[in-house]
Protein backbone atom coordinates (compact mmCIF):
# COMPACT_ATOMS: atom_id res chain seq x y z
CA UNK A 1 0.00 0.00 0.00
CA UNK A 2 1.08 3.19 -0.75
CA UNK A 3 1.90 6.19 2.15
CA UNK A 4 -0.58 7.11 4.52
CA UNK A 5 -2.27 10.41 3.60
CA UNK A 6 -5.31 12.28 5.42
CA UNK A 7 -8.60 12.94 3.46
CA UNK A 8 -8.38 16.52 4.19
CA UNK A 9 -5.09 17.26 2.24
CA UNK A 10 -6.53 15.11 -0.84
CA UNK A 11 -9.65 16.54 -1.23
CA UNK A 12 -7.72 20.57 -1.69
CA UNK A 13 -5.32 18.59 -3.69
CA UNK A 14 -8.15 17.74 -6.03
CA UNK A 15 -9.69 20.81 -5.77
CA UNK A 16 -6.65 22.95 -6.62
CA UNK A 17 -6.06 20.43 -9.63
CA UNK A 18 -9.82 21.34 -10.55
CA UNK A 19 -9.76 25.10 -10.28
CA UNK A 20 -6.80 25.22 -12.60
CA UNK A 21 -9.50 24.24 -14.99
CA UNK A 22 -12.79 26.17 -13.86
CA UNK A 23 -12.10 29.70 -13.05
CA UNK A 24 -15.18 30.10 -10.58
CA UNK A 25 -14.05 27.96 -8.03
CA UNK A 26 -13.59 29.85 -4.70
CA UNK A 27 -12.69 29.11 -1.17
CA UNK A 28 -13.75 30.16 1.96
CA UNK A 29 -11.95 29.11 5.18
CA UNK A 30 -12.79 30.49 9.04
CA UNK A 31 -9.15 31.25 9.84
CA UNK A 32 -7.96 27.43 9.41
CA UNK A 33 -7.08 27.15 6.15
CA UNK A 34 -3.75 25.01 7.70
CA UNK A 35 -5.74 22.82 9.36
CA UNK A 36 -8.65 21.89 7.15
CA UNK A 37 -6.04 21.82 4.01
CA UNK A 38 -7.24 24.75 2.37
CA UNK A 39 -3.78 26.53 2.29
CA UNK A 40 -2.91 24.59 -0.28
CA UNK A 41 -5.97 26.37 -2.70
CA UNK A 42 -4.59 29.70 -0.92
CA UNK A 43 -1.19 29.34 -1.79
CA UNK A 44 -2.19 29.27 -5.83
CA UNK A 45 -4.90 31.05 -5.92
CA UNK A 46 -4.76 33.94 -3.39
CA UNK A 47 -7.31 36.08 -5.11
CA UNK A 48 -10.26 33.21 -5.32
CA UNK A 49 -8.99 32.49 -1.50
CA UNK A 50 -11.72 34.02 0.77
CA UNK A 51 -10.84 34.01 4.85
CA UNK A 52 -13.19 35.44 6.81
CA UNK A 53 -12.08 35.02 9.88
CA UNK A 54 -13.43 33.11 13.19
CA UNK A 55 -16.95 33.41 12.03
CA UNK A 56 -18.38 29.91 10.98
CA UNK A 57 -21.79 31.27 10.73
CA UNK A 58 -20.61 34.21 8.64
CA UNK A 59 -18.50 31.91 6.58
CA UNK A 60 -21.78 29.70 5.53
CA UNK A 61 -23.48 33.40 4.55
CA UNK A 62 -20.82 34.57 2.60
CA UNK A 63 -20.50 31.95 0.94
CA UNK A 64 -24.01 31.22 0.16
CA UNK A 65 -23.88 35.15 -1.25
CA UNK A 66 -20.96 34.14 -3.28
CA UNK A 67 -22.83 31.23 -4.93
CA UNK A 68 -26.32 33.60 -5.45
CA UNK A 69 -23.97 35.41 -7.64
CA UNK A 70 -22.51 32.59 -10.04
CA UNK A 71 -19.69 31.72 -8.09
CA UNK A 72 -18.72 28.27 -6.50
CA UNK A 73 -17.14 28.44 -3.39
CA UNK A 74 -16.18 25.43 -1.06
CA UNK A 75 -16.75 26.62 2.34
CA UNK A 76 -14.05 24.72 5.08
CA UNK A 77 -14.04 24.62 8.98
CA UNK A 78 -13.28 21.76 11.03
CA UNK A 79 -16.79 19.39 11.20
CA UNK A 80 -17.51 20.74 14.60
CA UNK A 81 -17.67 24.35 14.01
CA UNK A 82 -19.16 24.26 10.38
CA UNK A 83 -21.44 21.80 10.38
CA UNK A 84 -22.27 23.03 14.38
CA UNK A 85 -22.08 26.80 14.37
CA UNK A 86 -23.14 27.06 10.69
CA UNK A 87 -26.10 24.20 11.13
CA UNK A 88 -28.38 26.90 11.38
CA UNK A 89 -27.22 28.99 8.41
CA UNK A 90 -26.35 26.24 6.17
CA UNK A 91 -30.21 25.03 7.04
CA UNK A 92 -32.12 28.09 5.97
CA UNK A 93 -29.09 30.59 4.07
CA UNK A 94 -27.74 27.08 1.59
CA UNK A 95 -30.34 24.10 1.96
CA UNK A 96 -33.87 25.07 2.02
CA UNK A 97 -33.50 27.08 -1.52
CA UNK A 98 -31.16 24.50 -2.94
CA UNK A 99 -27.92 26.93 -3.36
CA UNK A 100 -25.10 26.23 -4.79
CA UNK A 101 -22.71 25.69 -1.42
CA UNK A 102 -19.86 23.04 -0.92
CA UNK A 103 -19.09 22.32 2.68
CA UNK A 104 -15.77 20.74 3.69
CA UNK A 105 -15.86 19.74 7.47
CA UNK A 106 -12.39 18.64 8.49
CA UNK A 107 -10.95 16.91 11.70
CA UNK A 108 -14.03 14.56 11.83
CA UNK A 109 -14.64 11.78 14.55
CA UNK A 110 -12.39 11.05 17.78
CA UNK A 111 -9.25 11.24 15.43
CA UNK A 112 -8.64 14.97 16.12
CA UNK A 113 -6.97 13.47 18.56
CA UNK A 114 -5.19 15.61 21.10
CA UNK A 115 -7.71 19.17 20.51
CA UNK A 116 -9.87 16.70 22.80
CA UNK A 117 -13.75 16.68 22.84
CA UNK A 118 -14.73 20.55 21.74
CA UNK A 119 -12.95 20.08 18.22
CA UNK A 120 -14.29 16.12 17.93
CA UNK A 121 -17.24 16.29 15.44
CA UNK A 122 -19.61 13.04 16.22
CA UNK A 123 -22.34 14.72 15.25
CA UNK A 124 -21.94 16.49 11.94
CA UNK A 125 -23.08 13.32 9.62
CA UNK A 126 -26.29 13.10 11.95
CA UNK A 127 -26.76 16.78 11.62
CA UNK A 128 -26.19 16.95 7.54
CA UNK A 129 -27.98 13.92 6.91
CA UNK A 130 -31.00 15.56 8.70
CA UNK A 131 -31.20 18.40 6.11
CA UNK A 132 -33.85 17.87 3.27
CA UNK A 133 -31.77 19.13 -0.13
CA UNK A 134 -28.19 18.18 1.25
CA UNK A 135 -25.77 15.47 0.46
CA UNK A 136 -23.51 13.90 2.21
CA UNK A 137 -19.73 12.94 1.06
CA UNK A 138 -17.69 10.96 3.39
CA UNK A 139 -14.20 9.60 1.56
CA UNK A 140 -12.28 6.76 2.76
CA UNK A 141 -8.76 7.81 1.47
CA UNK A 142 -6.39 10.33 0.40
CA UNK A 143 -7.64 9.37 -3.46
CA UNK A 144 -11.54 9.35 -2.80
CA UNK A 145 -11.04 12.41 -1.37
CA UNK A 146 -9.21 14.16 -4.60
CA UNK A 147 -11.82 12.95 -6.92
CA UNK A 148 -14.62 14.14 -4.72
CA UNK A 149 -13.88 17.69 -5.74
CA UNK A 150 -14.76 17.23 -9.64
CA UNK A 151 -17.90 14.79 -9.08
CA UNK A 152 -19.11 17.81 -5.92
CA UNK A 153 -18.26 20.81 -8.86
CA UNK A 154 -19.95 18.47 -11.29
CA UNK A 155 -23.34 18.09 -8.99
CA UNK A 156 -25.59 21.41 -8.78
CA UNK A 157 -26.54 22.12 -5.31
CA UNK A 158 -25.97 21.63 -1.32
CA UNK A 159 -23.39 19.20 -0.69
CA UNK A 160 -21.29 18.12 2.41
CA UNK A 161 -18.12 16.11 2.19
CA UNK A 162 -16.71 15.22 5.80
CA UNK A 163 -12.69 14.73 5.73
CA UNK A 164 -9.75 13.52 8.38
CA UNK A 165 -6.90 15.02 10.05
CA UNK A 166 -5.44 11.77 10.43
CA UNK A 167 -3.58 10.37 7.32
CA UNK A 168 -4.90 6.37 6.29
CA UNK A 169 -3.50 3.83 4.06
CA UNK A 170 -5.04 4.20 0.12
CA UNK A 171 -7.61 1.50 -0.41
CA UNK A 172 -8.98 2.88 -4.04
CA UNK A 173 -7.21 4.61 -6.65
CA UNK A 174 -7.45 7.70 -9.12
CA UNK A 175 -8.62 5.22 -11.50
CA UNK A 176 -11.23 4.02 -9.33
CA UNK A 177 -14.69 5.70 -10.41
CA UNK A 178 -17.37 7.23 -7.86
CA UNK A 179 -20.47 7.13 -8.38
CA UNK A 180 -22.45 9.46 -6.43
CA UNK A 181 -25.06 7.62 -4.36
CA UNK A 182 -23.90 4.28 -4.88
CA UNK A 183 -22.43 2.16 -2.46
CA UNK A 184 -19.08 0.79 -3.28
CA UNK A 185 -17.91 -2.73 -2.68
CA UNK A 186 -14.10 -3.63 -2.00
CA UNK A 187 -13.92 -6.84 -0.62
CA UNK A 188 -15.92 -9.72 -1.87
CA UNK A 189 -17.70 -12.53 1.14
CA UNK A 190 -20.63 -14.35 1.88
CA UNK A 191 -20.43 -15.12 4.94
CA UNK A 192 -20.92 -11.04 6.82
CA UNK A 193 -21.32 -7.66 4.92
CA UNK A 194 -19.18 -4.92 6.70
CA UNK A 195 -20.35 -1.59 5.65
CA UNK A 196 -18.11 1.50 6.78
CA UNK A 197 -17.63 4.63 5.94
CA UNK A 198 -14.35 7.38 6.04
CA UNK A 199 -11.10 6.34 7.77
CA UNK A 200 -13.39 3.24 8.95
CA UNK A 201 -13.30 1.96 5.27
CA UNK A 202 -9.65 0.80 5.75
CA UNK A 203 -10.31 -0.65 9.02
CA UNK A 204 -12.89 -3.17 7.71
CA UNK A 205 -10.68 -4.17 5.06
CA UNK A 206 -8.15 -5.14 7.77
CA UNK A 207 -11.12 -6.92 9.54
CA UNK A 208 -12.02 -9.01 6.77
CA UNK A 209 -8.28 -9.69 6.45
CA UNK A 210 -8.23 -11.15 10.04
CA UNK A 211 -11.66 -12.64 9.32
CA UNK A 212 -10.10 -14.85 6.38
CA UNK A 213 -7.68 -16.40 8.97
CA UNK A 214 -10.51 -17.42 10.82
CA UNK A 215 -12.18 -18.94 8.04
CA UNK A 216 -14.85 -16.14 7.77
CA UNK A 217 -15.44 -14.59 4.33
CA UNK A 218 -16.59 -11.04 4.93
CA UNK A 219 -17.49 -8.79 2.16
CA UNK A 220 -16.80 -4.89 2.67
CA UNK A 221 -18.84 -2.21 0.94
CA UNK A 222 -17.40 1.64 1.47
CA UNK A 223 -20.03 3.76 1.64
CA UNK A 224 -18.67 7.44 0.23
CA UNK A 225 -22.18 8.96 -0.02
CA UNK A 226 -23.92 9.11 3.50
CA UNK A 227 -26.91 10.65 1.54
CA UNK A 228 -28.69 9.47 -0.53
CA UNK A 229 -27.79 6.20 0.85
CA UNK A 230 -27.77 3.00 -1.45
CA UNK A 231 -30.72 1.15 -0.25
CA UNK A 232 -30.81 -1.23 -3.38
CA UNK A 233 -26.84 -1.62 -3.05
CA UNK A 234 -27.05 -2.22 0.53
CA UNK A 235 -29.56 -4.58 0.82
CA UNK A 236 -28.57 -6.89 -2.03
CA UNK A 237 -24.88 -6.70 -0.17
CA UNK A 238 -26.37 -7.92 3.10
CA UNK A 239 -28.61 -9.98 2.07
CA UNK A 240 -25.83 -11.52 -0.14
CA UNK A 241 -24.19 -12.53 3.43
CA UNK A 242 -27.31 -14.03 5.48
CA UNK A 243 -28.77 -11.00 6.84
CA UNK A 244 -25.37 -10.73 8.47
CA UNK A 245 -24.27 -6.83 9.05
CA UNK A 246 -21.85 -5.09 10.96
CA UNK A 247 -21.85 -1.31 10.05
CA UNK A 248 -19.10 1.31 10.83
CA UNK A 249 -18.47 4.81 11.49
CA UNK A 250 -16.32 7.09 13.44
CA UNK A 251 -19.27 9.46 14.55
CA UNK A 252 -21.69 8.91 17.11
CA UNK A 253 -24.09 5.70 16.78
CA UNK A 254 -26.93 7.91 16.48
CA UNK A 255 -28.06 9.73 13.10
CA UNK A 256 -25.42 8.55 11.02
CA UNK A 257 -24.86 5.87 8.56
CA UNK A 258 -25.89 3.12 11.31
CA UNK A 259 -29.14 4.22 12.08
CA UNK A 260 -29.33 4.95 7.91
CA UNK A 261 -28.71 1.42 7.22
CA UNK A 262 -30.58 0.37 9.97
CA UNK A 263 -33.75 1.89 8.24
CA UNK A 264 -33.10 0.74 4.95
CA UNK A 265 -33.17 -3.04 6.63
CA UNK A 266 -35.87 -2.42 8.79
CA UNK A 267 -38.52 -4.50 6.96
CA UNK A 268 -36.14 -7.43 5.62
CA UNK A 269 -36.23 -10.63 7.37
CA UNK A 270 -33.27 -12.20 9.42
CA UNK A 271 -31.34 -9.05 9.80
CA UNK A 272 -28.54 -9.15 12.39
CA UNK A 273 -27.29 -6.20 12.78
CA UNK A 274 -24.26 -4.89 14.89
CA UNK A 275 -22.47 -1.48 14.57
CA UNK A 276 -19.03 -0.04 15.39
CA UNK A 277 -19.27 4.08 16.35
CA UNK A 278 -19.22 6.07 19.12
CA UNK A 279 -21.48 4.78 21.78
CA UNK A 280 -23.14 8.09 22.71
CA UNK A 281 -20.81 9.88 24.07
CA UNK A 282 -18.07 12.95 23.70
CA UNK A 283 -15.02 12.06 23.35
CA UNK A 284 -11.70 13.76 24.89
CA UNK A 285 -7.96 14.18 24.51
CA UNK A 286 -5.18 11.34 24.00
CA UNK A 287 -2.60 9.68 21.34
CA UNK A 288 -4.52 8.86 18.65
CA UNK A 289 -4.04 4.57 19.11
CA UNK A 290 -5.14 5.45 22.84
CA UNK A 291 -8.10 6.91 21.89
CA UNK A 292 -9.42 4.37 19.07
CA UNK A 293 -9.34 1.82 21.10
CA UNK A 294 -11.05 3.35 24.23
CA UNK A 295 -13.98 3.87 22.08
CA UNK A 296 -13.64 1.32 20.08
CA UNK A 297 -12.69 2.12 17.29
CA UNK A 298 -10.80 -0.64 16.09
CA UNK A 299 -10.22 -3.89 13.36
CA UNK A 300 -10.47 -5.87 16.56
CA UNK A 301 -13.78 -4.53 17.96
CA UNK A 302 -15.09 -5.17 13.67
CA UNK A 303 -13.74 -8.62 13.73
CA UNK A 304 -15.52 -9.07 17.38
CA UNK A 305 -18.94 -7.72 16.31
CA UNK A 306 -18.98 -9.33 13.12
CA UNK A 307 -18.43 -12.57 14.87
CA UNK A 308 -21.60 -11.90 17.29
CA UNK A 309 -23.67 -11.28 14.26
CA UNK A 310 -22.63 -14.89 12.94
CA UNK A 311 -23.23 -16.74 16.10
CA UNK A 312 -26.58 -15.07 16.84
CA UNK B 1 -47.01 64.36 -11.18
CA UNK B 2 -43.35 65.27 -10.22
CA UNK B 3 -41.27 62.20 -9.02
CA UNK B 4 -42.09 62.23 -5.71
CA UNK B 5 -45.36 62.44 -5.56
CA UNK B 6 -45.48 59.47 -7.52
CA UNK B 7 -43.38 57.51 -5.41
CA UNK B 8 -45.41 58.00 -1.92
CA UNK B 9 -48.42 57.57 -4.03
CA UNK B 10 -46.78 53.99 -4.99
CA UNK B 11 -45.74 53.57 -1.76
CA UNK B 12 -49.14 53.66 -0.14
CA UNK B 13 -50.75 51.58 -3.39
CA UNK B 14 -48.09 49.30 -1.70
CA UNK B 15 -49.29 49.21 1.71
CA UNK B 16 -53.05 48.41 0.39
CA UNK B 17 -51.84 45.51 -1.79
CA UNK B 18 -50.25 44.28 1.27
CA UNK B 19 -53.26 44.84 3.44
CA UNK B 20 -55.56 42.83 0.55
CA UNK B 21 -52.64 40.07 0.68
CA UNK B 22 -52.73 40.18 4.58
CA UNK B 23 -56.57 40.61 5.19
CA UNK B 24 -56.91 37.31 2.58
CA UNK B 25 -54.08 35.30 4.39
CA UNK B 26 -55.00 36.28 7.84
CA UNK B 27 -52.05 36.52 8.83
CA UNK B 28 -48.92 38.36 8.12
CA UNK B 29 -47.02 41.45 9.40
CA UNK B 30 -48.67 44.24 8.73
CA UNK B 31 -46.26 46.37 10.95
CA UNK B 32 -42.80 45.83 9.56
CA UNK B 33 -44.39 45.80 6.15
CA UNK B 34 -45.71 49.38 6.44
CA UNK B 35 -42.43 51.02 7.73
CA UNK B 36 -39.79 50.06 5.05
CA UNK B 37 -42.91 51.03 2.72
CA UNK B 38 -41.48 53.84 1.53
CA UNK B 39 -38.00 52.42 1.24
CA UNK B 40 -38.74 49.52 -1.08
CA UNK B 41 -40.94 52.06 -3.54
CA UNK B 42 -37.37 54.22 -3.53
CA UNK B 43 -35.27 50.91 -4.12
CA UNK B 44 -37.56 49.05 -6.95
CA UNK B 45 -39.42 52.11 -8.61
CA UNK B 46 -36.11 54.59 -8.16
CA UNK B 47 -33.01 53.84 -7.36
CA UNK B 48 -32.09 49.89 -8.13
CA UNK B 49 -30.92 48.73 -11.69
CA UNK B 50 -33.64 45.72 -12.63
CA UNK B 51 -33.93 46.77 -16.26
CA UNK B 52 -32.86 43.51 -17.47
CA UNK B 53 -35.38 42.05 -14.85
CA UNK B 54 -35.36 39.60 -12.28
CA UNK B 55 -32.77 36.72 -13.87
CA UNK B 56 -30.21 39.45 -15.31
CA UNK B 57 -26.88 38.35 -13.80
CA UNK B 58 -25.63 42.21 -13.71
CA UNK B 59 -29.11 43.78 -12.10
CA UNK B 60 -28.86 45.13 -8.58
CA UNK B 61 -29.81 42.77 -6.03
CA UNK B 62 -32.15 42.82 -2.85
CA UNK B 63 -31.92 41.12 0.24
CA UNK B 64 -35.16 41.42 2.93
CA UNK B 65 -32.98 40.03 5.93
CA UNK B 66 -36.25 41.12 8.02
CA UNK B 67 -37.85 38.42 6.27
CA UNK B 68 -41.27 38.32 8.00
CA UNK B 69 -42.11 41.90 5.95
CA UNK B 70 -42.30 40.48 3.12
CA UNK B 71 -45.18 40.83 2.27
CA UNK B 72 -44.60 44.31 1.10
CA UNK B 73 -41.79 43.07 -1.27
CA UNK B 74 -44.47 40.62 -2.82
CA UNK B 75 -46.68 43.82 -3.51
CA UNK B 76 -43.17 44.90 -5.58
CA UNK B 77 -43.18 41.87 -7.28
CA UNK B 78 -46.36 41.69 -8.37
CA UNK B 79 -46.84 45.15 -9.46
CA UNK B 80 -43.58 44.61 -11.46
CA UNK B 81 -45.08 41.59 -13.24
CA UNK B 82 -41.74 39.28 -11.93
CA UNK B 83 -44.98 37.05 -10.49
CA UNK B 84 -48.17 36.35 -12.25
CA UNK B 85 -51.07 38.35 -10.92
CA UNK B 86 -53.45 35.24 -9.74
CA UNK B 87 -50.24 34.55 -6.72
CA UNK B 88 -51.81 37.85 -4.92
CA UNK B 89 -54.35 35.98 -3.00
CA UNK B 90 -52.10 33.12 -2.09
CA UNK B 91 -49.94 34.54 0.88
CA UNK B 92 -49.32 32.12 3.44
CA UNK B 93 -51.15 29.29 1.44
CA UNK B 94 -50.35 25.94 0.74
CA UNK B 95 -47.91 25.54 -2.77
CA UNK B 96 -48.28 29.56 -3.01
CA UNK B 97 -44.89 31.19 -4.60
CA UNK B 98 -45.32 34.20 -1.30
CA UNK B 99 -44.55 31.55 0.99
CA UNK B 100 -44.60 33.52 5.08
CA UNK B 101 -40.84 34.11 4.60
CA UNK B 102 -39.17 34.60 1.28
CA UNK B 103 -38.47 31.53 -0.57
CA UNK B 104 -35.99 32.14 -3.73
CA UNK B 105 -36.78 28.87 -4.69
CA UNK B 106 -40.22 29.50 -5.48
CA UNK B 107 -40.65 33.16 -6.20
CA UNK B 108 -39.26 34.86 -8.62
CA UNK B 109 -37.80 38.19 -7.99
CA UNK B 110 -36.31 36.77 -4.60
CA UNK B 111 -32.82 37.26 -4.56
CA UNK B 112 -32.27 35.56 -1.26
CA UNK B 113 -34.19 33.22 0.97
CA UNK B 114 -34.45 34.61 4.35
CA UNK B 115 -36.79 34.22 7.30
CA UNK B 116 -34.15 33.51 9.76
CA UNK B 117 -32.70 36.50 11.13
CA UNK B 118 -29.53 37.89 10.71
CA UNK B 119 -28.30 35.41 7.43
CA UNK B 120 -29.46 38.13 4.72
CA UNK B 121 -27.20 40.63 6.03
CA UNK B 122 -24.57 37.75 5.73
CA UNK B 123 -25.24 36.23 2.73
CA UNK B 124 -26.23 39.79 1.18
CA UNK B 125 -22.46 40.49 2.05
CA UNK B 126 -21.13 37.87 0.17
CA UNK B 127 -23.43 39.01 -2.75
CA UNK B 128 -21.58 42.59 -2.57
CA UNK B 129 -17.93 40.39 -2.79
CA UNK B 130 -18.78 38.01 -5.32
CA UNK B 131 -20.09 40.56 -7.73
CA UNK B 132 -16.86 42.44 -7.06
CA UNK B 133 -14.48 39.17 -7.83
CA UNK B 134 -16.81 39.04 -10.99
CA UNK B 135 -15.69 42.93 -11.77
CA UNK B 136 -19.57 43.78 -12.20
CA UNK B 137 -20.95 47.45 -10.94
CA UNK B 138 -24.59 45.67 -9.64
CA UNK B 139 -25.43 47.06 -5.96
CA UNK B 140 -26.56 44.90 -3.31
CA UNK B 141 -29.34 46.37 -1.20
CA UNK B 142 -29.82 44.87 1.94
CA UNK B 143 -32.92 46.10 4.72
CA UNK B 144 -32.53 44.93 8.05
CA UNK B 145 -34.62 45.51 11.40
CA UNK B 146 -33.10 46.75 13.93
CA UNK B 147 -34.31 44.32 16.02
CA UNK B 148 -32.97 41.30 13.67
CA UNK B 149 -29.53 43.25 14.92
CA UNK B 150 -29.44 41.35 18.28
CA UNK B 151 -28.18 38.62 16.26
CA UNK B 152 -24.51 37.94 16.61
CA UNK B 153 -24.06 37.07 12.63
CA UNK B 154 -25.15 40.42 11.65
CA UNK B 155 -21.36 41.96 13.49
CA UNK B 156 -19.57 39.34 11.52
CA UNK B 157 -20.66 40.55 8.57
CA UNK B 158 -20.53 43.67 8.80
CA UNK B 159 -16.68 43.58 10.40
CA UNK B 160 -16.41 41.27 6.81
CA UNK B 161 -17.79 44.09 5.21
CA UNK B 162 -15.56 46.87 6.13
CA UNK B 163 -12.67 44.34 5.57
CA UNK B 164 -13.61 43.56 2.15
CA UNK B 165 -14.18 47.00 1.39
CA UNK B 166 -17.30 46.24 -0.12
CA UNK B 167 -18.52 49.80 -1.65
CA UNK B 168 -21.14 48.67 -3.69
CA UNK B 169 -23.52 47.35 0.18
CA UNK B 170 -26.03 49.28 1.58
CA UNK B 171 -27.11 48.08 4.64
CA UNK B 172 -30.46 49.95 5.58
CA UNK B 173 -31.33 49.47 9.01
CA UNK B 174 -35.30 49.91 9.40
CA UNK B 175 -34.75 51.71 12.94
CA UNK B 176 -38.95 51.79 13.92
CA UNK B 177 -37.66 50.79 17.54
CA UNK B 178 -39.63 47.95 18.26
CA UNK B 179 -39.77 44.62 18.20
CA UNK B 180 -41.89 41.36 18.61
CA UNK B 181 -41.33 41.59 22.57
CA UNK B 182 -41.52 45.46 22.84
CA UNK B 183 -39.46 48.59 22.14
CA UNK B 184 -36.04 47.68 21.54
CA UNK B 185 -33.81 49.50 23.79
CA UNK B 186 -35.58 48.09 26.56
CA UNK B 187 -35.40 44.57 25.84
CA UNK B 188 -31.83 44.63 24.23
CA UNK B 189 -30.48 48.31 23.73
CA UNK B 190 -28.25 49.08 20.90
CA UNK B 191 -27.90 52.54 22.02
CA UNK B 192 -25.74 54.76 19.84
CA UNK B 193 -26.59 52.65 16.71
CA UNK B 194 -24.53 55.51 14.26
CA UNK B 195 -21.62 55.13 16.81
CA UNK B 196 -21.09 51.49 16.53
CA UNK B 197 -22.00 51.07 13.08
CA UNK B 198 -19.17 53.26 12.04
CA UNK B 199 -17.36 52.10 14.39
CA UNK B 200 -17.14 48.68 12.44
CA UNK B 201 -16.02 50.37 9.09
CA UNK B 202 -19.35 51.79 8.10
CA UNK B 203 -20.53 55.32 6.50
CA UNK B 204 -23.35 56.00 8.10
CA UNK B 205 -26.08 58.16 7.10
CA UNK B 206 -29.40 58.90 9.40
CA UNK B 207 -32.33 59.87 7.68
CA UNK B 208 -36.19 59.72 8.25
CA UNK B 209 -37.06 56.52 6.43
CA UNK B 210 -40.63 57.92 5.32
CA UNK B 211 -38.88 61.10 3.58
CA UNK B 212 -38.91 59.50 -0.35
CA UNK B 213 -37.15 62.12 -1.65
CA UNK B 214 -34.28 61.99 1.23
CA UNK B 215 -34.27 58.23 0.99
CA UNK B 216 -33.32 58.24 -2.92
CA UNK B 217 -30.60 60.79 -2.55
CA UNK B 218 -28.79 58.85 -0.04
CA UNK B 219 -29.54 55.39 -1.63
CA UNK B 220 -27.15 57.33 -4.32
CA UNK B 221 -24.77 57.63 -2.27
CA UNK B 222 -21.63 56.08 -2.31
CA UNK B 223 -18.41 56.20 -0.78
CA UNK B 224 -15.20 54.69 -2.28
CA UNK B 225 -14.09 51.34 -0.45
CA UNK B 226 -16.35 51.32 2.39
CA UNK B 227 -19.80 49.92 2.40
CA UNK B 228 -22.74 52.25 2.93
CA UNK B 229 -25.17 52.10 6.22
CA UNK B 230 -28.22 54.05 5.93
CA UNK B 231 -30.04 54.25 9.80
CA UNK B 232 -33.66 54.99 8.77
CA UNK B 233 -36.20 56.17 11.18
CA UNK B 234 -39.25 54.87 10.97
CA UNK B 235 -42.60 54.05 12.20
CA UNK B 236 -43.84 50.94 12.48
CA UNK B 237 -47.20 50.71 10.64
CA UNK B 238 -46.46 53.74 9.37
CA UNK B 239 -49.36 54.65 6.96
CA UNK B 240 -52.58 53.86 9.36
CA UNK B 241 -52.86 56.19 12.42
CA UNK B 242 -54.17 53.27 14.88
CA UNK B 243 -51.95 51.07 14.17
CA UNK B 244 -48.19 53.86 14.01
CA UNK B 245 -45.52 52.81 17.03
CA UNK B 246 -47.53 50.08 18.24
CA UNK B 247 -45.94 46.98 18.72
CA UNK B 248 -49.56 44.59 18.59
CA UNK B 249 -49.58 45.77 15.23
CA UNK B 250 -45.96 43.31 14.90
CA UNK B 251 -48.70 40.59 13.35
CA UNK B 252 -51.93 41.84 14.59
CA UNK B 253 -54.45 41.87 11.77
CA UNK B 254 -57.36 44.56 11.74
CA UNK B 255 -60.97 43.71 12.21
CA UNK B 256 -64.10 45.26 10.79
CA UNK B 257 -64.17 49.21 11.26
CA UNK B 258 -60.35 49.16 11.86
CA UNK B 259 -59.93 47.85 8.27
CA UNK B 260 -62.05 50.47 6.16
CA UNK B 261 -60.32 52.91 8.30
CA UNK B 262 -56.71 51.37 7.11
CA UNK B 263 -57.76 51.81 3.33
CA UNK B 264 -59.61 54.88 3.99
CA UNK B 265 -56.29 56.15 5.53
CA UNK B 266 -54.13 55.19 2.49
CA UNK B 267 -55.97 57.09 0.22
CA UNK B 268 -57.96 54.31 -1.00
CA UNK B 269 -60.79 52.01 -0.52
CA UNK B 270 -61.44 48.38 0.79
CA UNK B 271 -60.46 46.21 -2.48
CA UNK B 272 -59.12 43.32 -0.92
Amino acid sequence: MADKKATRHGFYDGLVNLARKHHDIYAVDADLGSATGSAIFQKEFPDRYIDVGIAEQNLVGISAGLARVGLVPFCSSMAVFVAGRGFEIIRNAVAYSRINVKIVGSHTGITAAGDGGSHQAIVDLAAMRAIPNMVVLSPCDYFQAAKMAELMYAHQGPMYIRTSREPVEAVTSLDDEIVLGKAQQLCDGKDVCIIATGMMTVLAIEAAKALHEEGIEAKVVNIHTIKPLDAIGIKEAVLSCKGRVVVCEEANMFGGLSEGVASILIEEDGIRFAWVAIEDRFGQSGATSVLLGAYGITKENIVRKAWSVIQR
Amino acid sequence: MNTIDRLKKKADQLRMDTLDMILEAGSGHIGGSFSIADIITSLYYDVMDITGGPHDEDRDRFVLSKGHANPILYAVLLDKGFVPKDAKGTLRQFGSPFQGHPDSSVCPGIDCTTGSLGQGISVGTGMALGLKKLGKDSRVFVVAGDGELNEGLCWEAFMAASNFQLDNLTIIIDRNMLQLGGHTEDLMKLGDLKAKMESFGFAVDEIDGHDIGSIGSTLRKKYPDTPHCIIAKTIKGKGVSYMENNPSWHGGIPKGEEVAQAYKELGGTCHG
